[in-house]
């Protein structure tokens, strides 16, 4: 071996114990699945909360009613194209609304820092009631609670909300099955380079606005036009990918995207592209996917376009009965790749 | 979007893997060094286009993969302390050292910032002259002539709160070193485009030279690539030696020489370790004396750990293109990127990644058939 050649190797070694909490845990992603998985499930297992939905439903006489919650934990408070407020509204509307049901009352409650602006606050509580009233929702209940200066993000909103769900209707992340049609309501990934552009200071010619949207008329519009579709998931932090794996997951399925089918603005493109992230794993706040009996699938897709939120829909993959629990995709050269759920946040590259 | 469109266009790449299969008429093994471009053969699939007597190896160019591990826990070391603020890129945040990465340290309490360039360190340091802002500075060619840049800027202000934990690599001397060892398998090198845009491709002329061995500078894209295997194959065919630049849009002969004349300035070149092969004799590149006041690794007293690297990992072999991935008896199974055995599988430029994220359904397929 000459001077210059490869001397000992080594290896490193694994490093797998997970003895506190990483911020993967919040992503979305594998991790915070196992955090669902090996702590909450196991203390609060029961048959509602085993549905593993974005929502619950439980039945209470004759009222089938939809229950979610979600935490808004967002830097910049202020975006393009919405603010914490308005998202805390249409994340929780939206995600009652992919569950079939109608949204009606939402509780908010608010961590806020010492300190922080009282006219911001009122700016962010405005907004929430603009899009509460845009979506037929009332705030009915609330909370309160002030911490120290540096022992919060500024401010922190959550938001529960409860609809009514129709009878008979039953939709459920693991009903797809193969044959299946999947249908995406517009391009993908503004919300999250939005986020991420005003949170970096990156321009770009033209400014990227989230698409934070209600998305409950358009449920509506899409459950009117068949009774077959399967289920419905509103696509948010992890993005289109997450959704679509956690839906092959729990069906048991195979789902083959179509690369070309996915629209991606050409600045979102462009946004990701040099911060090397994939727009299938980027957040979105106006999208939902639908999986759909492949016989009423061109009627939800044309439910869809008669809707100002679905005049893009496509049909962007099949379910499959081969690979189960896993996404494909068919790329641009019609090869075949994985798209897989991420471990924790996509992070940028070095290079 | 213009001139990413046309070089992922699906006939144009049928068309040149179609060429290349009637050109090629001997098995030939060839090697891309830049993990960038591993990310796209697996991510488009090329490796299926192509025919099966082209055989396509995995070279050592992932920054993150080959940082030593002493580094990573130096870094962890730093960020603990409660004087310092570490920052660097977000992926470098993942990989594990010997007992914790940088991500857990965060969990801990540490001051862990993730940033999109170096420059970014230099504002926290200005922000906040209190604290001791370090900056885990990574990388080949491409990514040190910005981290020189970062420290020159920082002289020129007089921060003096600002240093740099440097580890950077260089291309040429690993060549040298893979096709020095006797179980060279290589007939030809993609060389990486992003790092030839920085310096050049002259260094890469003697290296085709001495070893005889064609060298095709490559750019990322699925075109590109099926373009730089097209001639290479034709170079092989022919029984040349040449290096060629197939990336003419981003590379030219000299490369950039205002962004050599600061690495220069800052760096100069001296031997490095390599995680998952060793030393390789001038590959890397310390502080010049000039700039030693910023050189983290003098400010800071680190206890140097030296660390227990044994298990299964295989990652020696597919870092130097002896083995793929999928040859590991590990692979998908016991070493995933959630549970890493290795390096490669950590950062999303490492080849196991790379299989596991895009092609595992692929193997898993293969192996089921045995």
């Amino acid at each position: 071996m000459s001077a210059n050649a490869i001397t000992g190797f080594s290896c490193p070694a694994p490093l797998n114990t997970r003895d506190t909490v990483l911020l993967g845990h919040g992503s979305g992603g594998k991790l915070s699945g196992e955090l669902v998985r090996d702590i909450f499930l196991p203390a609060f297992g029961n048959p509602e909360l085993a549905q593993l939905n974005d929502q619950a439903v439980v039945t209470v006489g004759n009222a089938h009613i939809a229950i979610t919650t979600d935490s808004f934990v967002i830097k910049p408070l202020f975006f393009p194209g919405g603010d914490i407020g308005s998202l805390a509204v249409h994340g929780t509307v939206n995600d009652l609304a992919v569950g079939g049901a109608k949204p009606l009352f939402l509780s908010a409650a608010f961590i806020i820092e010492e300190g922080f602006s009282m006219d911001e606050l009122q700016r962010i509580v405005q907004s929430m009631q603009g899009a509460a009233q845009a979506a037929g929702v009332k705030i009915v209940t609330g909370d309160t609670k002030v911490v120290e200066r540096g022992k919060g993000d500024g401010l922190f909103i959550n938001t529960t909300g409860v609809g009514l769900v129709p009878a008979g209707m039953n939709l459920s992340a693991d009903k797809a099955r193969p044959g299946d049609k999947v249908l995406l309501n517009g391009s993908i990934g503004e919300h999250g380079i939005a986020i991420l552009a005003q949170r970096e200071g990156l321009e770009f010619e033209s400014t990227i606005e989230s698409d934070c949207a209600a998305l409950h008329t358009l449920c509506a519009q899409m459950l009117q036009a068949s009774a077959n579709i399967r289920c419905m998931r509103d696509l948010t932090r992890g993005g289109l990918s997450s959704a679509l794996n956690e839906i092959a997951a729990q069906s048991r399925a195979g789902i083959e995207l179509d690369e070309s089918a996915i629209h991606v603005r050409e600045e979102v493109r462009g946004a990701c592209e040099m911060l090397g992230l994939d727009p299938l794993y980027v957040a979105n706040e106006g999208k939902l996917i639908a999986i759909v009996a492949p016989d009423s699938a061109e009627a939800v897709l044309a439910a869809m376009h008669n809707h100002l939120l679905g005049q893009s829909a496509e049909i962007i993959g099949t379910v499959t009965e081969s690979h189960p629990n896993l996404v494909t995709m068919k790329t641009s050269l019609g090869t075949a790749r994985i798209v897989d759920m991420l471990a924790g946040d996509q992070l940028p590259r070095i290079c | 979007m213009k001139y990413l469109d046309e070089y992922r266009d699906g006939v144009i790449a049928r068309a040149l893997a179609q060429d290349i299969a009637s050109i090629a008429t001997r098995h030939w093994v060839i090697m891309e060094i830049c993990g960038g471009q591993t990310h796209t053969i697996m991510r488009y699939g090329l490796d299926e286009l192509l025919p099966t007597n082209i055989e396509l190896v995995h070279g050592p160019g992932c920054p993150v993969c080959v940082t030593p591990i002493e580094t990573i826990d130096k870094a962890v070391a730093l960020s603990m302390r409660p004087d310092v603020t570490l920052v660097s890129y977000g992926d470098m945040l993942r990989v594990p050292g010997s007992h914790s990465d940088l991500f857990r340290a965060k969990a801990r309490g540490a001051d862990v910032r993730i940033a999109y360039s170096p420059t970014e360190a230099l504002k926290i340091a200005r922000a906040n002259p209190e604290r001791k802002i370090v900056f885990l500075a990574v990388g080949f060619e491409t990514t040190a002539p910005a981290n020189a840049m970062t420290v020159w800027q920082a002289k020129r202000e007089g921060l003096t709160n600002f240093s740099m934990l440097a580890s950077h690599v260089l291309v040429p001397p690993a060549i040298r070193a893979l096709l020095s060892s006797g179980n060279n398998r290589i007939q030809g090198f993609i060389a990486p485009g992003h790092v030839c845009t920085v310096v050049g491709y002259r260094e890469y002329e003697d290296l085709a030279r001495e070893f005889s061995i064609p060298i095709v500078v490559g750019g990322f894209e699925p075109v590109d690539l099926l373009e730089a295997i097209h001639m290479l194959v034709r170079q092989l065919e022919a029984g040349t030696a040449r290096v060629e630049n197939q990336y003419a849009r981003s590379v030219s002969y000299e490369g950039n020489l205002p962004a050599q004349q600061i690495l220069h300035e800052v760096f100069e070149v001296t031997d490095q370790k390599w995680r998952g092969i060793g030393e390789i004799l001038q590959s890397g590149m310390r502080f010049r004396h000039e700039y030693a006041a910023y050189d983290a690794n003098r400010l800071f007293e680190l206890e140097l750990i030296t660390v227990d690297e044994p298990s299964e990992c295989i990652s020696a072999m597919v870092l130097q293109g002896l083995s793929k991935p999928t040859d590991c008896p590990a692979f998908a199974t016991r070493c995933t990127p959630e549970s890493p055995l290795g390096a490669p599988m950590v950062s999303s430029e490492g080849a196991c990644a790379a299989y596991y994220h895009y092609r595992r359904h692929a193997v898993a397929a293969t192996r089921e058939s045995r």
